[in-house]
């Protein structure tokens, strides 16, 4: 039976709703077309970028240029554009797919294919009218041009709709006249085409335009010098001057004052294919580094046989391992509901790919929060392997750990997410569309009976992890509930309050996406076969208590006091009990043995 | 010019090799297939002749359903279609025979084979192919052209090389030099989306009786330690080399 919208979780409803492990895609179920664009996507990394890796942070921006050149030709670009508009018009877990793997070797160049396909060629194929269409998106899905996205400016960054740039429309009424400054334009050096936001005269929000731009006919462009940046060193990053930029009116893309929203829309997509982009880069982090850890010989033994480093291996696995399984969860989620909008005829594929992706902004921010923080860390992790090794540019764990750095800031700073991820929630339950005051209620009434005191049987696998991420959703719901009643809409003023209560929500999503996960492979392989991924869901739970019990904490004290905070206070450590407390160490060594025996990151 | 590659599916060069029931069986857990080298420089010097001259290129493997991913991707490189024959590669002279059914069949001009699988490195199976379909044959093929029915090949000899005159039908065995690693082609994403609507045709085998059969595997007994020899110390280097080493 097909399935309808209703029969999908909406945006943020994991928090409400159990799902169950059959419902969940996870990579294991990769079409056979998709594990060959995996395979050919990881030919052409390992081919054309991975041994030009010190290249890259020589600041060589034609190199990236034409690094890009040769993915269009393998199509890589093209691989989310509609049909209609000379691409492949593959489904959005194809596209995270090629933004995974084509992310392993460089930052430099996933940035430019980022802000390439996403942010430059996304919000033509998401708003753009037909002529527009037409017009531009089959040149920037082969490859004949490139895109960037000019919504940054010096005094405009997470305040976005705040910038300075105006657009002036012409006595005849056929052109704008576009002036101001932006900076830190990715892909600035070679693109052919700007989306750019910009006021009209005193308007409330911004609006956007899409700008041709030809060095040899600037038409009152102008390009600051290349950035001198940490990390990503060849992604061309440079401000960009327009002075006097004349742009016919029908460049406008969308309506009058509907910039911000465009721009926000396609950050959401952005922030999944940003997760995803700081996935491959884990793995190879993790496989370059069990393999210095096998031969590097110290005290007459490979350091790979030290508990010090096999921790470090455990939790670089874990960590990448749970964030692909979340990144890979949403794709779905989001790819399904595009279908089922499409396909019941309401929404044309341009409003359907829109509405599907907004529905999961929650999800969105959260993985992107999340997945770079992982990156960040096993980058960093990834250099203490290596030792005095991983400090000298000789090493490839160097550049991975600079340019892992601008994950956690562009696309939003990892604060806005976080703070964004409660704020959207809060709007998700204003509208109806996720109940949260119900559980809530539901929560707060059961903190205040008397608690079971049965021993649950937790024999069978993940029954007690399941119980588990059940109260930790009710942590959740108690202290976001009991929050909001306090401050109302004010909560988010409240930002301290706020990343602590994202901090839970995060753990949650991840927790239960990994354990999930767990289960779906242990049911089709066999618990034996798995071992090691149902150690990763358990330490990534065990993991994940330990960040909510302290953002529990931080959140209930901070707007609580008296007879609620203690009750609150208890019911934390109620919901954060284990009946059987894992041991963590020998999880460790399960996962870390594997990887060190296979040496390379094997999940 | 209908042109025929075989195409064997091996393990990745990377791969960690195991065997199974008592050493007589390769062990496939964990292991990542691919076309087998020799067999993609083929295909890829086959796709120059689809480019270039119009050749018509069909894919050819001997194996079970297992395979069947390896000769998609030969399809998404630009092969215009696939044949399986539905049995398992146990021999050099049943997968020839299988093979050699194919190429009378389909009545191809030339076949390109890999000089050798780099699983079980048999390489009898190009030679037996032009003997059962009663075709040239040209081995350890490191360049080829073709004008109408007559080939020029070039063949790798020992210390140099030999450049050869002949007619189709022709059976070469390929290797590196046909094209370069730099040739090699990655599919590219459309020919990924194509190679689901080209033809994978399933064919039953022809009765054959495996002439030979696998025994006993072993492995090259593991790397030992490396012994450090002071530099004035020539009599214990001599001494290890004659009786250690035995190589002097």
């Amino acid at each position: 039976m097909e399935s309808t919208e209703k029969d999908i979780l909406r945006g943020g409803q994991f928090l409400v709703k159990e799902t169950n492990c059959d419902d969940i895609f996870t990579p294991e179920d990769f079409t056979e077309e998709q594990q060959m664009m995996k395979e050919a996507v990881k030919e052409f990394v390992d081919r054309e970028l991975w041994p030009n890796k010190a290249r890259f942070e020589t600041k060589d921006f034609a190199f990236t240029e034409a690094c890009m050149r040769k993915a269009a030709d393998l199509g890589f670009l093209s691989v989310a554009v509609p049909e209609a508009y000379g691409g492949l018009g593959m489904g959005f877990i194809s596209t995270i797919l090629v933004c995974d793997y084509i992310s392993g070797a460089t930052g430099s160049f996933s940035t430019a294919f980022g802000a390439h396909t996403g942010i430059g060629t996304l919000p033509i194929t998401l708003y753009g009218t037909e002529e527009q269409k037409q017009k531009y998106v089959p040149k920037l899905a082969s490859g004949e041009w490139f895109g960037s996205y000019c919504l940054t400016e010096p005094s405009a960054g997470s305040d976005a709709n705040s910038g300075k740039t105006k657009a002036v429309l012409s006595a005849d009424g056929k052109y704008y006249s576009i002036t101001g400054q932006k900076m830190w334009i990715s892909n600035a050096g070679f693109c052919s085409l700007m989306i750019v936001f910009a006021r009209i005269e005193d308007d409330k929000n911004i609006t956007g335009f899409i700008i041709e731009y030809d060095k040899n006919n600037p038409n009152g462009i102008t390009l600051g010098e290349e950035e001198h940046k940490l990390g990503i060193r060849s992604s061309s990053t440079r401000q960009v001057f327009f002075n006097d930029t004349k742009v016919p009116v029908e460049n406008m893309l969308s309506t009058r004052g509907n910039g911000f929203k465009i721009a926000m829309n396609a950050l959401n997509v952005g922030r999944i294919k940003l997760a995803a982009a700081c996935l491959d880069a884990q793995r190879r982090v993790i496989s370059e580094s069990v393999k210095y850890a096998n031969e590097r010989i110290q005290f007459n033994t490979p350091i790979a046989s030290f508990g010090a480093i096999q921790q470090k291996i455990a939790e670089m696995a874990t960590n990448c391992w749970v964030g692909e399984t979340a990144t890979y969860r949403a794709s779905k989620n989001i790819e399904d509901r595009i279908t089922i909008r499409q396909n019941n005829g309401k929404d044309t594929h341009q409003e359907a790919e829109l509405k599907g992706v907004e529905e999961y902004a929650i999800e969105c921010s959260i993985l992107k929060v999340a997945v770079s923080e992982f990156t960040q860390k096993c980058t960093d992790e990834g250099i203490q392997i290596f030792g005095g090794m991983g400090f000298s540019e000789d090493t490839p764990m160097e550049s991975a750990w600079r340019d892992a750095r601008i994950a956690r800031i562009y696309e939003g700073t990892n604060e806005i997410n976080r703070m964004l991820s409660i704020g959207m929630l809060i709007k998700k339950a204003m509208k109806g569309h996720v109940d949260l005051l119900g559980p809530a209620t539901a929560v707060a009434n059961e903190l205040t009976g008397i608690p079971s005191f049965d021993i649950p049987d937790h024999s069978t696998l993940f029954s007690e992890e399941k119980s588990i991420i059940a109260n930790l959703k009710k942590l959740f719901l108690m202290v976001a509930g009991a929050a909001l009643q306090k401050y109302g809409e004010e909560i988010e003023k409240h930002q301290q309050l706020m990343l602590a209560a994202s901090d839970i929500l995060i753990q949650i999503y991840l927790a239960e996406s990994a354990i999930l996960r767990a289960e779906k492979l242990a049911k089709k392989e066999g618990e034996d076969q798995v071992k090691e991924q149902i150690a990763m869901a358990k330490l990534n739970l065990f993991h994940a208590i330990d960040i909510i019990e302290t953002a529990g904490k931080h959140s209930i004290i901070s707007f609580s006091s008296g007879d609620e905070q203690r009750m609150m206070l208890m019911g934390l450590k109620r919901y954060i009990k284990y009946v059987n407390m894992p041991n963590i160490i020998e999880l460790r060594n399960i996962i870390a043995s594997k990887v060190i025996k296979e040496n390379n990151y094997c999940f | 010019m209908k042109i025929l590659v075989c195409i064997s599916h091996v393990p990745d060069t990377t791969s960690k090799i195991n065997f199974t029931e008592g050493d007589t069986k390769f062990d496939t857990n964990g292991v990542q297939f691919v076309i087998n080298p020799n067999d993609e420089f083929g295909l890829t010097r086959a796709m120059w002749f689809k480019e270039k001259q119009g050749a018509n290129v069909t894919v050819v493997n001997v194996g079970g359903a297992e395979t069947e991913p390896t000769l998609r991707k030969a399809l998404a490189i630009g092969a215009d279609a696939a044949i399986r024959v539905n049995r398992a590669a146990t021999d050099g002279f049943s997968v020839a025979k299988q093979l050699a059914q194919v190429v009378k069949d389909g009545g191809y001009d030339l076949v390109i084979a890999g000089r050798e699988s780099i699983d079980y490195n048999g390489g009898m199976v190009p030679g037996m192919i032009a003997g059962l379909t009663n075709a040239n044959f040209i081995n350890n093929c490191i360049g080829l052209e073709i004008e109408g029915t007559t080939a020029k090949a070039i063949r790798e000899i020992d210390g140099g090389k030999e450049t050869l005159s002949t007619t189709l039908p022709l059976v070469i065995g390929g290797q590196k030099g046909l094209v370069e690693e730099s040739d090699l082609k990655i599919p590219n994403m459309r020919g990924i989306m194509m190679a689901r609507q080209k033809p994978l045709t399933i064919l039953e085998p022809v009765e054959a009786t495996a002439e030979t059969t696998s025994v006993k595997f072993e492995k090259p007994a593991p790397k030992g330690a490396v012994k450090l020899i002071a530099p004035d110390n020539l009599d214990a280097l001599v001494d290890l080399l004659h009786n250690e080493a035995k190589v002097i």
